[in-house]
């Protein structure tokens, strides 16, 4: 086992045990921010590590054996690792302030800015 | 070398139907939005594995167009449970 | 052996969100079920090795099914049997 097969097994295994910890997140958490917080921050790390073991296997195989397509593959793999985390990011906010505007509260709340500030 | 790769998949499809709980049992409708999102992101990581797994270069490129598309859906809904629609 | 597993869970995914929409009264809930079923087989396209089939039902099923529904219960109501 070479040390590059060692970070593709780190980094896959990084991904998956972060995905895990936003599901548990998911069903575990008694609210609708604090589940929103555990699944978004922790799936889109979980999901870019599993990305970056894609894009370190695509660059080896491009060293090792010098064909393109796999240099296609881990430009392609950053891509898409790129517009997920931006689309997730901009959909977390747009559905936190939905579910602020449609009136749910966080359980403990005693001050409410946002409503405050009449934005 | 394979069998990791589809290991991470097989990882990634179970948390996908664990995900599909909170869509059950979810009291509000943003909590079955955010279990949407959930299973959105773990689409597109699960594709860009199986496109490693398949050995077919042209298949990330699905995850890709997929990532830009739904993220138009969750913005409608959200916009329709803000009230804003 | 170790592939087909993913599939087979993929499709058990699919037979239970079809019944989700089917069961659900309030309808948005019914429209994300069937979001998660657009998504669902969005992935069975592509683990058959369909890569076409599987992007023009990510942009149909993902993108544009939601949001018709969405326009149309905005015009009815919410909650199945509700009259506007």
């Amino acid at each position: 086992m070479t040390a590059v097969e060692i970070l593709i097994y780190a980094c896959l295994a990084i991904g998956v045990v972060f995905n895990s910890l936003g599901v548990i997140g998911l069903l575990r958490f008694p609210d609708v921010y604090t589940r929103m917080h555990a699944t978004t921050k922790a799936t889109t790390f979980g999901s870019i590590f599993t990305s970056l073991a894609v894009i370190v296997y695509g660059f080896f195989m491009f060293l090792s054996q010098a064909d393109s397509q796999y240099l296609i593959l881990a430009i392609h793999a950053f891509l898409a690792a790129a517009c997920l985390a931006f689309t997730n990011a901009v959909s977390a906010h747009a559905i936190a302030r939905a579910a602020h505007r449609s009136g749910i509260m966080p359980t403990p709340a005693v001050v409410d800015r946002l409503a405050e500030a009449k934005l | 070398m394979i069998d990791a790769w589809i290991l991470a998949v097989l990882c990634l499809v179970v948390l996908m139907v664990l995900a599909t709980v909170r869509l059950v049992i979810g009291p509000t409708a943003p909590d079955r939005v955010i279990a949407l999102d959930t299973v959105n992101t773990l689409v597109i990581a699960s594709m860009i594995l199986l496109g490693v797994v398949y050995k077919e270069i042209i298949f990330v490129d699905v995850a890709i167009v997929y990532g830009l598309l739904s993220f138009v859906s969750t913005l409608y809904i959200a916009k329709y449970i803000g009230g804003e629609l | 052996m170790i592939e087909q597993i993913p599939h087979i869970l993929v499709l058990l995914g699919l037979i239970v969100s079809a019944i989700l929409t089917f069961h659900f009264k309030d309808l948005l809930a019914a429209t994300l079920a069937a979001g998660l079923f657009g998504f669902l087989i969005s992935l069975e396209f592509y683990i058959l090795q369909a890569p076409d089939v599987a992007i023009s039902q990510a942009a149909i099923g993902a993108g544009l099914t939601t949001a018709i529904f969405i326009i149309a219960i905005r015009a009815t109501g919410r909650f199945e049997g509700e009259s506007s």
